[in-house]
């Protein structure tokens, strides 16, 4: 191959990437103009992982009472979103599962406004359909020889642990400390846990594959989900009413019923 | 000097060895200095990095023990079925690290397959270290069969063909020819099962669990620490970078580089 040829082949290659790079950017863009035309507005909500399906029940019936408006969902931990919202990703609606993850944003400046508290959470044992290990109170987590799983400090169903092993006066030692309820939830669903600490919300989604043995000490460490429009967000009106929706009546009914707390 | 190369190649492979080195670049434009120090040396740091360390090497150890016979089956005989037990000695490298994990723990969970076996032999994997060495092993293991028998059939059965004519059993065979034969595939393997072994995550995740200096080793770190802090969680990746580029350059030297 000549060297004519080899750099025509670039200047293609580099031609190729500036045509991707283009379509990229058109794709990106898409809500955007559709919003400007007048027609069809898309919000963009940024959600917990633990409002997986309330959220996806109130975005239909929010679609529903704003013809025209469309929500697209994106659920994750609530750290990971705040990761995304600082590098730009382009959410409107931020709810999150603890208040430290909307303190950290709000401190970047990308909060509109003050958050409000829409629901709350307690922590619940979750222990399998057969319960192995015959835990009944939160004290049993302590015996020896029982595998307990938890959340990490880190994340918000491990941040109110503390709080809660104070108010029972037990300490546990945890086999595993899990970064999401999710996997604490299926360390006890597949046995191999003898026990774990999760929300109440997630023992009522699992069926019947796991027990849930409440606590009563768990009003003393009372996890609160709050809700608030992203700074800079060009729906700032519509997030805000999507926001006015979740706390209002239709919201409270819907996360009532999943078994949330009220705020 | 290179010959024989065209031109034309060399832009590409520019263009794709960018498309690795940029994103690790970024990731250290990331790196608060200032903390750095402390951040690596914290001792949730030190106690991932030497679990890390350890688990990798008790892998590769496993990986050698059982991927070099593995290999030698896979070049040196012919059985019925050889492709698909290829095929499926080789799966581990496309599974999703999470159904690796699933599969494990169907496998050496308490309920799973093998589970109560153990748990009569008083061997306990849940949530210790060896579930996570177990773990390293099942996605590290392909890559050390996948180099040792590789080398094995690019060097050819004459010299091993000649040794048993001349009297040689098969043990002294393997000895004496074959494995000196294989080591430079042999070490490569092993680096690169080592490698793999030292990113293991998703399988360990949702196989062993995570406890600080039993199963939370550096990978499990890093994406714990991201929860929080985000500053810990970049300076710890590069830790992790350092630490498999420093055993690759040392010892990774392919075939036909001396």
């Amino acid at each position: 191959m000549t060297w004519a040829r080899s750099v025509r082949v670039a200047l293609g290659l580099a031609a190729a990437s500036v045509v991707l790079a283009g379509c990229a950017g058109t794709a990106g863009a898409t809500p955007g103009t559709d919003n400007a035309a007048g027609q069809g507005e898309t919000l963009t909500v940024f959600a917990a992982a633990s409002l997986t399906e309330t959220f996806t029940e109130l975005a239909d019936r929010f679609e529903e009472a704003n013809p025209g408006v469309t929500v697209a969902l994106n659920f994750a931990g609530s750290a990971d979103l705040v990761t995304q919202i600082r590098e730009g990703a382009p959410a409107d609606v931020f709810a999150a599962a603890d208040r430290s993850n909307m303190v950290q944003l709000s401190r970047d400046g990308l909060v509109d406004g003050s958050p409000a508290v829409f629901a709350t959470n307690t922590l619940m044992i979750a222990v399998p359909a057969d319960n192995p290990a015959r835990i009944t109170s939160f004290a049993d987590l302590a015996a020896p020889g029982v595998d307990v799983v938890v959340c990490a400090p880190q994340v918000p169903c491990g941040a109110a642990l503390p709080a809660l092993e104070a108010a029972a006066g037990v300490t546990l030692a945890p086999v595993s400390e899990e970064n999401a309820v999710t996997d604490v939830l299926g360390k006890v669903t597949s046995g191999q846990a003898d026990a774990g600490l999760v929300y109440v919300t997630d023992v009522a989604s699992a069926g019947d594959s796991v027990l849930g043995i409440p606590v009563p000490e768990a009003d003393q460490a009372v996890n609160e989900y709050p809700i608030a429009v992203v700074a800079g967000s060009e729906r700032a009106r519509l997030g805000a009413s999507f926001a006015r929706f979740v706390t209002g009546a239709t919201g409270q009914n819907v996360l009532g019923a999943a078994g949330f707390g009220a705020p | 000097m290179t010959f024989g190369v065209p031109r034309w190649t060399l832009i590409l492979a520019a263009v794709g060895a960018l498309f690795i080195v940029l994103p690790i670049v970024g990731m250290t434009l990331r790196v608060d200095w200032s903390r750095f120090g402390a951040l690596v040396t914290s001792e949730a740091a030190v106690a991932a990095l030497l679990l890390s360390l350890r688990t990798a090497a008790m892998s590769t150890v496993l990986c050698l023990v059982f991927g070099v016979p593995m290999a030698l089956a896979l070049a040196r005989s012919r059985f019925p079925g050889q492709r698909l037990v290829r095929a499926v000695v080789l799966l581990p490298l496309v599974l999703p690290p999470v159904v690796g994990g699933i599969a494990l723990l169907s496998t050496f969970g308490r309920r799973g397959l093998l589970g109560e076996t153990f748990e009569v032999l008083g061997i306990q994997i849940a949530f210790s270290t060896t579930a996570v060495v177990l773990a390293q092993t099942f996605v590290a293991l392909p890559f050390l069969v996948l180099s040792v028998e590789a080398t094995l059939r690019a060097s050819g059965a004459r010299f091993e063909a000649v040794a048993a004519t001349l009297g040689a059993t098969p043990g002294t065979v393997f000895r004496r020819v074959t494995l000196p034969l294989v080591l430079p595939g042999l070490v490569a393997g092993a680096v690169l099962a080592f490698a793999r072994a030292l990113g293991e995550f998703g399988a360990t995740l949702t196989f062993a669990g995570s406890l600080q200096g039993v199963t939370r080793t550096l990978p499990l770190e890093i994406y714990l620490q991201r929860e929080t802090d985000a500053d810990a969680a970049v300076a710890l990746a590069l830790l992790l970078v350092a630490v498999a580029l420093i055993v690759m350059v040392a010892t990774h030297r392919p075939r036909g580089l001396s």
